[in-house]
């Protein structure tokens, strides 16, 4: 690309982004807008709920032996891996096949 | 007889470990059920912790698949610091390692935005540029231009749509993902971060201007990388969201 | 041991609430009764963001507590020197009218547990959670208050009481305390001594702020009662009871209301702390 046809073509699209970037309004600090992140990773000082519930159930995961259970959204999403070409689906029944009985 | 914190932790972690001997109700008697209340403490409030920092996982893999794989995950990689917000940076390096999740290829890149977004959150503040700041530069000059960018703002690469499968969980109404590669620019107008899909080679836009290149020379290595690279697209969305904290212009010599 | 100055500064006797970010609006446009505010230390330890805005916006126009969770002042290992950095940091710039934290454990062997766990009461944890507060009140520059725990369990090598260890550390080192009524509570339940008496035993001289909160209940192996400090429900009749009879004793005190999980809209926290001004009424200045 020669230095002129650069020079228009940068100061073309940063008047198009700054158009679009003037009519832009700001937020307060009080109003939340984002995806519950502002709760996410707060420490706090209470107890959990009772004395039976997660630290009690064990986890036993041995190679296979886990099982998942169909539960999630990813059962929606089917994507077909892209680096190697093999076909997949992103859904939890794909998993029943894929693992050793 | 004295009981350390390291048998107290064994036990506390790994239910399977008896009950320190010498912890008691308030009659002598053994302390029982009454050292399940620290077990359980310790992993629903970790458990909770996972789940409000990678809201989008859950989704994704429900929460009777979620909640025992957040149990091994704390057990394997408790908290390293006191400090809430930055746990769980080791979780997508555990997805990907973790053997019946491997055909959900996206999820340690899915799992990498979430932490991105936290980071993000807590990043320092930074006065961006009034959104016509670039409009003033002389055209002439404005190739030799280069950026400092917002701390807040994150680049998040992948082979898989993550945007669109983060969208896909957050967002009502949003279309399915459809299987492309994606990477993800996160950007915190204010006090609220944000993920936005890059158009290609976005990225290796923003890449080459946070190692200091100049907008004429990034822009052209991503037109290198990507016919009909976008670059207004990339600008725009980098003003709009306040991410560009100072430009210079280099010196020719 | 510290020397604290002559007029240290001191929360207003009046009721503060524990803060979440989800109240800002409310506690800045009408706060009442609430007079001042406790937060947690380790959620104003990044780097900016809403999180401090806000806090700077609150520090403003109220006293701010700030009360850690995470330091483990119990922990057998030396505190965490990067921990007493971000606390020192934070006092630094924020200038809270107090700082608190707890006698626990929660950081062993480089892993963060993010629960308070307990401690015997022997000799050597005296000597080891003496130290601790002597070095967070050295890096910190300023006294500390101290608050007892939630008892689930006994340690049989135990050798003092409650109320004793806290006064003899009170003595050792200097520090305030912090006095948890519902703790209070939820300990004699839990390990079925009288609260009353622990209140009677309890150095109030050195308190300088209360805690109210909710618990839940449960049962140990043998049916008995097991109650749980989860902060998630309204402060029980029996705690209020308690309240009036440690100000009884103590006469007025800064009152904090704790509301962790499940956390309400902000009505019902003005309520909890309305009822906590009127047990301040009730109590000759």
């Amino acid at each position: 690309m020669s230095k002129t046809v650069k020079t228009l073509a940068v100061a073309a699209s940063v008047a198009a982004a700054v158009t679009a970037a003037t009519t832009h309004s700001v937020s307060a600090a009080g109003q939340e807008k984002c995806f519950g992140i502002s709760l996410a990773g707060e420490n706090d000082c209470a107890a959990g709920p009772g004395t039976t519930c997660a630290g009690t159930s064990t986890v036993d995961y041995q190679g296979n032996a886990w099982t998942l259970v169909d539960a999630g959204t990813c059962s929606d999403i089917e994507l077909p891996a892209l680096a190697d070409g093999t076909p997949r689906t992103g859904s939890l029944e794909e998993l029943s096949r894929d693992l050793p009985a | 007889m004295s009981i350390d914190q390291t048998e107290f932790r064994t036990a506390m972690l790994d239910a399977e470990v008896a009950v320190p001997e010498g912890l008691l109700d308030g009659h002598g008697n053994p302390a029982g059920r009454r050292f399940s209340v620290y077990r359980n403490n310790v992993a629903v409030s970790l458990t909770e912790a996972l789940e409000t920092g990678f809201p989008v996982i859950a989704k994704l893999l429900g929460d009777a698949n979620f909640k025992p794989i957040a149990g091994l995950f704390l057990r394997q990689s408790p908290p390293s610091a006191p400090v809430m917000m930055h746990y769980g940076a080791a979780f997508p390096g555990f997805l990907r390692g973790f053997e019946p999740l491997q055909h959900l290829g996206y999820l340690p890149d899915v799992a990498k935005v979430e932490l991105a977004l936290r980071r993000a959150y807590h990043a320092e503040d930074a006065q961006a540029i009034a959104p016509d700041a670039l409009g003033q530069i002389d055209p002439e000059q404005l190739p030799l231009a280069t950026f400092t960018f917002a701390p807040a703002m994150e680049l998040i690469r992948s082979d898989w749509p993550i945007y669109d499968i983060w969208a896909y969980n957050m967002i009502e109404g949003a279309p399915k993902p459809q299987s492309r590669p994606q990477d993800v620019l996160i950007l915190r107008p204010e006090f609220d971060p944000a993920p936005h899909a890059l158009p290609a080679g976005g990225a290796d836009f923003i890449t080459a201007m946070r190692q200091g290149q100049t907008l004429g020379d990034a822009a052209e290595s991503a037109e290198n990388m990507v016919e009909n690279f976008d670059l207004g697209t990339v600008l725009g969305l980098l003003l709009t969201n306040g991410a560009i904290t100072q430009i210079a212009i280099e010196d020719k010599l | 041991m510290f020397d604290a100055p002559e007029n240290m500064p001191a929360l207003p006797h009046k009721p503060g609430v524990g803060y979440k970010p989800q109240h800002f609006t409310e506690i800045m446009e009408n706060p009442d009764p609430v007079a001042w505010l406790e937060v947690h230390a380790e959620n104003y330890m990044g780097h900016g963001g809403r999180p401090l805005a806000q806090i700077r916006h609150l520090a403003e126009r109220f006293p701010i507590s700030v009360h850690g969770v995470g330091l483990s002042i119990g922990g057998e290992a030396p505190l965490d020197p990067e921990h007493l950095a971000r606390l020192k940091h934070l006092v630094s710039w924020l200038k809270p009218t107090v700082f608190s934290e707890h006698l626990a454990w929660s950081t062993h062997g480089g892993e963060y547990f993010n629960d308070l766990l307990p401690l015997p009461y022997t000799k050597a944890t005296l000597t080891r959670v003496a130290e601790h507060i002597d070095q967070l009140q050295n890096t910190i520059g300023r006294q500390m208050l101290l608050e007892n725990p939630s008892s689930y369990l006994a340690f049989a090598e135990s050798t003092w009481s409650e109320p004793d260890f806290l006064r003899e550390l009170a003595n050792r080192t200097g520090c305030g305390l912090l006095l948890d009524v519902n703790n209070v509570f939820v300990s004699a339940t839990n390990l079925d001594y009288d609260p009353r008496s622990y209140i009677n035993d309890y150095p109030l001289e050195a308190v300088g702020e209360i805690h109210l909160g909710g618990h839940d209940e449960d049962e140990d192996d043998h049916g008995k009662p097991l109650l749980i400090d989860s902060h998630g429900a309204e402060v029980v009749d029996p705690v209020w009871s308690l309240l009036d009879h440690t100000l009884s004793l103590s006469g007025p005190r800064p009152i904090l209301v704790e509301w962790d999980t499940d956390v309400p809209e902000w009505p019902v926290l003005a309520k909890e702390c309305q009822r906590a001004a009127a047990a301040l009424i009730k109590v000759p200045a």
